[in-house]
């Protein structure tokens, strides 16, 4: 599976090629995905058959970073849907690009999307998952982004970017959380000790940050906003991305991590009572909505909502339903995005009060269309009808409060079966004309659609050929064996009940349209203006701040990284220091004095200097001076080492600095003050660290290993020499490299200047 | 002698942050060589003086002479001798620069 994953981001620049070509060479690269799909497929037989696929490659041993992967039933089913879908889009997006200049990017991105987006749902690592999240959230970016010289597109982008990305960060908050408690980041591993997540003190932030990043991911109340901008990504990534896949993957987490978080009304509770808002609200502005690609996009915001509630109901039922739910989401509103994308494609528009009666013009992608229609509204011999029958019959178990949930479950679908019929029959039956200058579609482009839409009525009209599947998702969900009982008749009951009047609502929605699209209230709630007010907010606040920090004056950074640094050295040494004493330091002989007034005498005249020269001459007195100290407290090759580099310097000086102009000492007298009192504070400072340093008591071990070792290892009488050269020998070779740098840099400086000189 | 060489240290660090704060270019850099040696001046006194031996152990003799001065600060020292050298030497050519492209060496002006 490694190999898999790696190869199709590794592929990318191969589609980025035969992207870039005629729509027939592009859809040579459905190939890959539709390999993919087979493989995945024909891994169902061995977990049928009870096993699990893993594959374990060392990455950082170290950091006990591995990329393993395991395909269990939940991977499966997340995996069949990325790769399945995915070859459809490859089809689909290389016809419907076909001319764009940009097409080849298209195809790039979308591998590289696959491969990060199955490395989600395949991972048995939370920190690897992380990375991956993190994968698609940035090559979502790209794609929502696509069409990146229109000003929208790149807002857009960013604006889920932000929120995905913010929700990104928490799980891995909650990944270390997670691994400090129990040791390990492996998913098995973790089911395996059950229990001692929930009971622990750590369980409520871990529980809200998990939930943060899948409600974010997944685009729910309140961070929902993002998914209808997102809308601004070209069609196929709209019917990949964000309605089939990658917004799946805050649901994948929550059902991934149910068996070991959940369990409990801390974990429940928030998933039933967001998912249910995002059901009703989202649905609830679907139809407000006249932007075909609109309507779907709030229609995928509730749909996940439902699955999130789902998730939350916490019984075996619910977990089947949700799974069953999810490919039948994936069918149709896969499709109905696609369908939106060819309309559009022959039109020019996607509003639907001006689309009307394109059976006749689009006959294939009208019947897909309808397939799909049907299926979000819940016809009989389609898979969303078996999918709403589970739900109800989930809502009607849960022990909670079935009396609130189930009439709210009735509207959400109601509502969300008027947007399959806005999406897929409207703009193919409402009598009218179709617009002016509309066009057919090719057959890349109803190919992938109708596709989908027949697969779920194949789904809906077999069960039995699902079934099994279904089962070893919902298991791994429940973390205990769970039989899924798919059928097309589930016997009169009162599921059957609710489906009838969930028919008849959205029937007598649908004829009311216009006027629920005209009375709605209330509209927006507003959050994407909050969301863009707080981002204004925090422009205006480091508009603030930033300038007076970035005053691009080299001497105010140098003030305020002086003062900053003097300070903390200035405290610490106040809180841990005890008294000096000075017994024993004031050992002072004439000459040594004399020779530290030498030095210090230079550093003051380097400061009061009028001419470069004069402060040059002054610091080379000052160096000598060290020079001098050297050589009389037993430092030898220190001193001949200063001589050598005091001289040096003065030359390069010397050389250098002749046409400098005089020192004007450009400061005004208040800042001088300031400056000096500032440095003279820091000079008490070293000071006074120094002769701590120099009384706290030492050992000597060190230094007696190195006169040992020298003659004995080294063979050499020079212990400093033999520490630089031999023990140290790195060191020095790194101080070398250091050298050689800074000499390349001053020839290469110098040779421009010569350069000049010769040309100017 | 620990007390002056100490006293010293602060002189040069107070005298190099001083010019360091300054706004010509040509001063801060030799406030820049001014604080290399101090640090030196400073790592030497924290480890300790002595005014005895060197640590070299003579010829002819099987050990260094008790009490000998600590090789350890001073093999410090010596990289950070020549490290500074290579600093002080790569800024005053990419002052010279600054000079020659700028006509100013004011770093207020130089950004």
């Amino acid at each position: 599976m490694t190999t898999l994953i790696l190869a199709t981001l590794a592929l990318a620049p191969l589609a980025a090629w035969l992207g870039g070509r005629s729509a027939k060479v592009a859809t040579l690269l459905a190939l890959w995905p539709l390999g993919l799909t087979v493989w995945f497929a024909s891994a169902l037989r061995i977990l049928l058959q009870g096993g699990v696929v893993t594959d374990h490659v060392a990455w950082i041993p170290s950091l006990g970073l591995n990329l393993s992967f395991r395909l269990d039933g939940l991977s499966a089913v997340f995996a069949l849907m990325i790769t399945g879908i995915g070859t459809l889009i490859v089809v689909y997006g290389a016809h419907y690009l076909d001319g764009h200049p940009e097409r080849g990017r298209f195809q790039a991105s979308l591998f590289a999307f696959m491969a990060a987006m199955l490395g989600v749902v395949l991972t048995d690592n939370l920190f690897t998952l992380f990375v991956f999240w993190e994968l698609t959230g940035f090559t979502s970016f790209l794609l929502i982004g696509f069409d990146h010289e229109k000003e929208s597109s790149r807002r857009a982008a960013t604006q889920a970017l932000i929120v995905t990305g913010a929700g990104g960060l928490a799980l891995l908050a909650a990944a270390v959380l997670i691994s400090q408690v129990t040791g390990t980041l492996t998913i098995p591993e973790l089911l395996s000790d059950r229990g001692l997540l929930t009971n622990h003190a750590s369980y409520l932030p871990i529980v809200v940050l998990v939930l943060l990043a899948a409600f974010t991911k997944s685009a729910q109340f309140p961070f929902h906003f993002w998914l209808p901008g997102a809308m601004a990504a070209p069609t196929p990534v709209s019917a990949y991305l964000h309605s089939a896949t990658m917004v799946k993957a805050g649901v994948y987490l929550v059902a991934r991590l149910t068996p070991v978080l959940g369990g409990t009304l801390l974990w429940e509770l928030p998933l039933v009572i967001i998912g249910g808002l995002t059901m009703l609200g989202g649905a609830y502005r679907a139809v407000q909505e006249t932007d075909l690609k609109r309507v779907l996009a709030y229609s995928t915001v509730s749909a996940l909502g439902t699955l999130f509630l789902l998730l939350g109901l916490g019984s075996e039922a619910a977990f089947t339903a949700a799974i069953v739910y999810l490919v039948a989401h994936a069918c149709y509103k896969g499709a109905l995005f696609q369908v939106a994308g060819v309309v559009d494609h022959a039109t020019g528009t996607r509003d639907i009060r001006r689309l009307a009666g394109l059976r006749a013009l689009l006959p294939q992608t009208s019947l897909a269309g309808l397939l799909a229609a049907a299926s979000m509204v819940g016809l009989p011999l389609t898979i969303g009808f078996v999918a709403k029958e589970l739900v109800y019959e989930a809502g009607l178990k849960y022990a909670l409060s079935p009396f609130a949930l189930v009439p709210a479950v009735v509207v959400g679908s109601a509502l969300l079966g008027v947007c399959g019929l806005l999406a897929g029959f409207g703009p193919f039956f409402t009598p009218g004309a179709p617009p002016e200058g509309s066009h057919r579609a090719s057959a890349g482009l109803w190919f992938g659609p109708l596709t989908l839409a027949v697969l779920g009525l194949l789904f809906g009209s077999a069960p039995g050929l699902t079934s099994g599947v279904f089962s070893l998702a919902a298991s791994a969900v429940a973390g205990r064996s769970v039989e899924a009982h798919l059928a097309l008749w589930h016997g009169l009951g009162l599921p059957l009940g609710l489906s009838a009047l969930t028919l008849l609502l959205v029937a007598l929605l649908y004829r009311a349209r216009k006027l629920v699209r005209a009375r709605a209230w209330p509209r927006s709630l507003g959050f994407e203006r909050g969301f863009t007010g707080f981002l204004r907010i925090m422009d205006f606040i480091s508009g603030r701040i930033g300038p007076p920090l970035q005053e691009s004056s080299l001497a105010s950074y140098a003030l305020t990284f002086v003062l900053s640094a003097g300070t903390l050295v200035g405290v610490g040494y106040y809180l841990t220091a005890e008294r000096v004493s000075l017994d024993g330091l004031l050992d002072v002989r004439a000459y040594e004095l004399a020779i530290s007034g030498l030095i210090i005498l230079g550093a003051i005249g380097a400061v009061r200097a009028r001419t470069t020269m004069t402060a040059v001459l002054c610091l080379g007195t000052s160096g000598y001076g060290v020079a001098l100290t050297f050589l009389l407290f037993g430092a030898p090759d220190l001193a001949m080492t200063q001589f050598a580099a005091e001289t040096l310097t003065a030359v390069i000086f010397v050389f250098v600095f002749w046409q400098f102009p005089r020192v004007d000492q450009a400061s005004a007298r208040l800042v001088k003050l300031r400056d000096a009192i500032i440095a003279c504070g820091c000079g008490v400072l070293v000071t006074l660290l120094a002769l701590d340093s120099a009384t706290l008591p030492t050992t000597r071990r060190l230094s007696d290993f190195y006169a040992e070792a020298a003659p004995s290892l080294a063979h050499g009488r020079n212990i400093v020499n033999v520490i630089l050269v031999d023990f140290r020998a790195f060191d020095t070779l790194g101080e070398i490299t250091v050298l050689v740098t800074a000499a390349v840099g001053v020839v290469a400086l110098l040779r421009i200047a010569a350069a000049e000189r010769q040309g100017g | 002698m620990e007390l002056q060489l100490a006293i010293v240290a602060g002189v040069l660090y107070a005298a190099g942050l001083y010019l360091m704060m300054r706004r010509q270019l040509v001063q801060l850099i030799i406030g820049l060589g001014l604080i290399t040696n101090g640090t030196n001046v400073l790592i030497f006194t924290s480890g300790g003086l002595t005014r005895t031996n060197p640590p070299v152990i003579p010829e002819e003799m099987p050990e260094t002479l008790e009490p000998f001065a600590d090789p350890v600060p001073q093999a410090l020292i010596l990289t950070a001798i020549v490290i500074g050298f290579g600093v002080l030497a790569f800024s005053l050519v990419l002052a010279h620069r600054v000079h020659k492209a700028s006509g100013s060496d004011d770093v207020r002006g130089a950004s």
